[in-house]
């Protein structure tokens, strides 16, 4: 016993404490909030409204989320620049196609062939532009130690913000409305906004696709070879760099999507915009588990919920004021817990079955 | 490389200065040191404003308010004045950077900045610690100028948020008629000093607060924060004092939100630029904006916005160029008082004299009104307008 006693030191301590301190923090404001009745009173409708809101952020996330979950598994590399990826596509489609076509008329008369048009654009580019960087940026430095890529990433990151500041302007850009998504559809009385509905669709569709491309055909097949191993993959006749292009190019896609579904969302978009997602999507990513897709999606969700009901459920509860400004706060608290307690992430399940 | 550049350019400086020194009879008795300009060399001015991202319409006119103050000028004392423009971000980070950068070249003689109270407050340490003065031409926060928390070498020429949000509580109970009122800021001393001092004095009319709410600057979903809004009331009047991204994605939000149906939306001069009306499109329309009431028809007003046109091709883009114009002049008029001038046009300017000069700023008369420093740095003769968005555009609607 007293052997034992002596084993935990200081720092498990602590973190024993911490666990405990958050767990109870957490309990305390939920409970303060449910039954004492702190702060606002909500109906089950504001809740539902809470849950939706933050299920299509995050599903948005969650798109992102794959960018970072992909190259991670197959290079061991945070790609800190695939948040430019997201806004490339988004700013390009945006000006060169949604404007016009909201402009003539076009987007509503036929909503689903522009939408189509936007997404083509704003895939195509972002694909592009993560091709370019991975063969520009990256590729060289393939076999160079861990570090210098991740460096490398951030100076493309800010390489690429103020290229499409240089060419697009800073200022804010309006992204359409469009008509046929304006308004809400009652379900059993509760009202769903039509945009985020759709949004959330359109991205577990997104994902369920990807899942069968990387489990099921060839080419999923030779990204997970890749991942698993290089060397032993190209030795089966895999072009590991081609390999490697396709993972970017996927990833830029699902970011490509992404964008757009952020644009009909939040209404606006602009050169830093890839910023905050790209970060909170590596949150994401890391809580679920970095290198596993069904972890991207489902740390992508889970952080867009908590981030929407967190401050009114316990932060309201512990009487903070103003407690919407402190949904970063549990975003990067509950990451910080995820990499003490389970560093792993909530699958933990990577690309590849064994990692050297 | 450029090491190498700054120490051959330090060294010459340092030559001047010794030259300087050697054969003139000019001295500096200023208690925290002087600028000495040279015959050939320019009088060298900074500005700090945000001249980048999303909210550089802001900036930019300020700059450019700075700029025509220049051409109006023309030399002062037999020097050219030249500016430096640094960029303060619209955050705290950029304001202490470009402060940093003003304060290390030590033939800056003023800052006129910065845009944003957020980048103000670092900003104003940083100068004052280092024996510069500053005057910025459109930060609001009223903790810049409260009698506790003022740096010794800030003043300003933009209107305190006191009068503000005061103005915009008495147009919003007396006027509107509205009895229950919600406020949002993000945190940043602007939006918050001006959200509280709103608040309180909605409160002290008889109004009621439903709710005060803080909502992060770079947030993207707003739906959760406002739906915690609708709870807590629902309020008539949302006033949301915040800066452009944040200020458009509320006012498209807000429709969307179940229970804020109808709600009347309200913002502040942080958004009253023409880059705000086009990224909130028709939501934005019928929303009321408080800010500085820019009706000043006066002649040199006329004049100003002449140039302004002429030279940037633009109508102004939003409130404080004429503030900014304001204050460079006051900077300049304060040069043209303590400037000791050499036999050879060499001059000195005493720093603590010059901060003095600027403080005893009386009677001045400038684009804004008559313009009159107190001890802690207010200088606006300040007067408060409400605009109302009215088929895309800001149209005046009270006074």
């Amino acid at each position: 016993m007293a052997q034992r006693f002596k084993d935990i030191d200081y720092i498990g301590l602590f973190l024993w404490l911490f666990r405990a301190a958050i767990i109870v923090i957490v309990v305390w404001g939920t409970v303060a909030k449910l039954f004492l009745g702190q702060g606002n009173a909500y109906t089950t409708k504001d809740w539902i409204n809470f849950l939706v809101a933050g299920l299509s952020q995050g599903s948005i996330f969650a798109l992102i989320a794959l960018g970072y979950t992909l190259v991670y598994g197959v290079l061991f590399m945070i790609n800190f620049a695939h948040g430019e990826f997201f806004m490339a596509g988004t700013m390009t489609a945006t000006i060169f196609v949604a404007l016009p076509l909201s402009a003539s008329g076009f987007l509503d008369k036929h909503p689903v062939i522009g939408m189509l048009a936007i997404l083509v654009v704003a895939m195509v580019v972002s694909v592009s532009v993560a091709l370019l960087t991975e063969r520009v940026a990256y590729r060289p430095l393939r076999r160079a130690p861990r570090l210098v890529p991740l460096i490398t990433a951030i100076g493309a990151s800010f390489f690429w913000q103020y290229f499409f500041a240089g060419l697009f302007g800073s200022g804010l850009i309006p992204f359409p409305e469009l008509a046929v998504l304006r308004g809400a559809w009652m379900i059993g009385g509760v009202e769903f906004l039509k945009t985020r509905a759709v949004v959330m669709i359109a991205s577990v569709i997104m994902l369920i696709g990807l899942y069968i491309f990387i489990m099921r055909t060839k080419t999923g097949t030779a990204i997970r070879a890749v991942a698993e191993d290089k060397d032993i993959a190209a030795l089966m006749g895999i072009d590991v760099d081609r390999t490697i292009s396709i993972t970017f190019a996927t990833g830029a896609a699902m970011a490509g999507v992404a964008g757009i579904l952020y644009g009909l969302v939040f209404r606006q978009v602009n050169f830093i915009m890839g910023f905050v997602p790209g970060i909170k999507a590596f949150t994401a990513a890391v809580l679920g588990g970095i290198g596993s897709i069904p972890g991207a999606a489902i740390g992508g969700f889970f952080l867009g919920v908590f981030e929407a009901i967190g401050p009114p459920l316990f932060l309201e509860g512990l009487g903070i004021p103003g407690s919407h400004q402190l949904k970063d706060v549990i975003a990067f608290t509950m990451l910080v817990l995820v990499l003490i307690f389970r560093p792993q992430g909530i699958i933990g399940e990577r690309l590849a079955e064994k990692k050297a | 490389m450029k090491r190498i550049i700054f120490l051959v350019l330090f060294s010459i400086l340092m030559l001047m200065v010794l030259a300087a020194c050697g054969g003139q009879a000019l001295e500096c008795t200023d208690a925290i040191g002087c600028v000495e300009v040279a015959p050939d060399e320019p009088i060298l001015i900074a500005s700090s404003l945000v001249i980048s991202g999303p909210n550089a319409p802001l900036g930019l006119d300020s700059q450019y308010g700075v700029e025509i103050a220049i051409d109006f000028r023309g030399d002062v004392l037999g020097h050219k004045v030249e500016l430096q423009p640094e960029d303060d971000g619209c955050s705290a980070e950029g304001g202490q950077a470009s402060a940093q950068k003003v304060v290390s070249n030590p033939q800056i003689v003023a800052l006129v900045g910065t845009s944003c109270s957020g980048a103000g407050v670092p900003a104003s340490k940083i100068i004052s610690d280092a024996g510069y003065v500053m005057v910025s031409p459109s930060n609001t926060a009223p903790s810049l100028t409260d009698a506790e928390l003022h740096e010794a070498g800030y003043l300003r020429t933009a209107h305190n948020d006191k009068i503000q949000g005061a103005a915009m509580a008495n147009y919003v109970y007396n006027d509107l008629g509205i009895r229950k009122a919600a406020a949002v800021h993000d945190g940043d001393p602007y939006t918050e000093g001006l959200a509280s001092v709103f608040s309180e004095s909605f409160q002290e009319l008889g109004g009621e607060i439903v709710a005060f709410e803080a909502i992060s600057a770079d947030a993207t979903d707003v739906i959760a924060p406002l739906t915690t809004i609708a709870a807590a009331g629902p309020p008539e009047l949302i006033y949301y004092p915040v800066f452009i991204p944040l200020g458009s994605l509320i006012t498209k939000q807000a429709q969307e939100v179940d229970g804020l149906d109808g709600v009347i939306l309200a913002a502040a001069d942080g958004v009253q630029s023409p880059d705000f009306l086009t990224a909130s499109g028709d939501a934005a329309e019928g929303m009321y904006v408080s800010g500085p009431d820019l009706g000043f028809g006066n002649e040199i007003y006329d004049k100003f916005l002449g140039a302004y046109k002429e030279k940037y091709g633009t109508d102004p883009t939003a409130p404080f160029h004429a503030h900014a114009f304001d204050a460079t002049n006051m900077v300049l008029d304060a040069i043209e008082k303590v400037a000791q001038v050499g036999d050879d046009g060499t001059l000195l300017i005493g720093r603590q004299a010059l901060r003095d000069a600027l403080f005893a700023t009386s009677g001045m008369s400038g684009i804004t009104g008559t313009l009159t420093c107190d001890e802690y740095g207010d200088c606006a003769d300040a007067k408060i307008a409400v605009s109302q968005v009215q088929g895309g555009a800001f149209v005046p609607v009270w006074p």
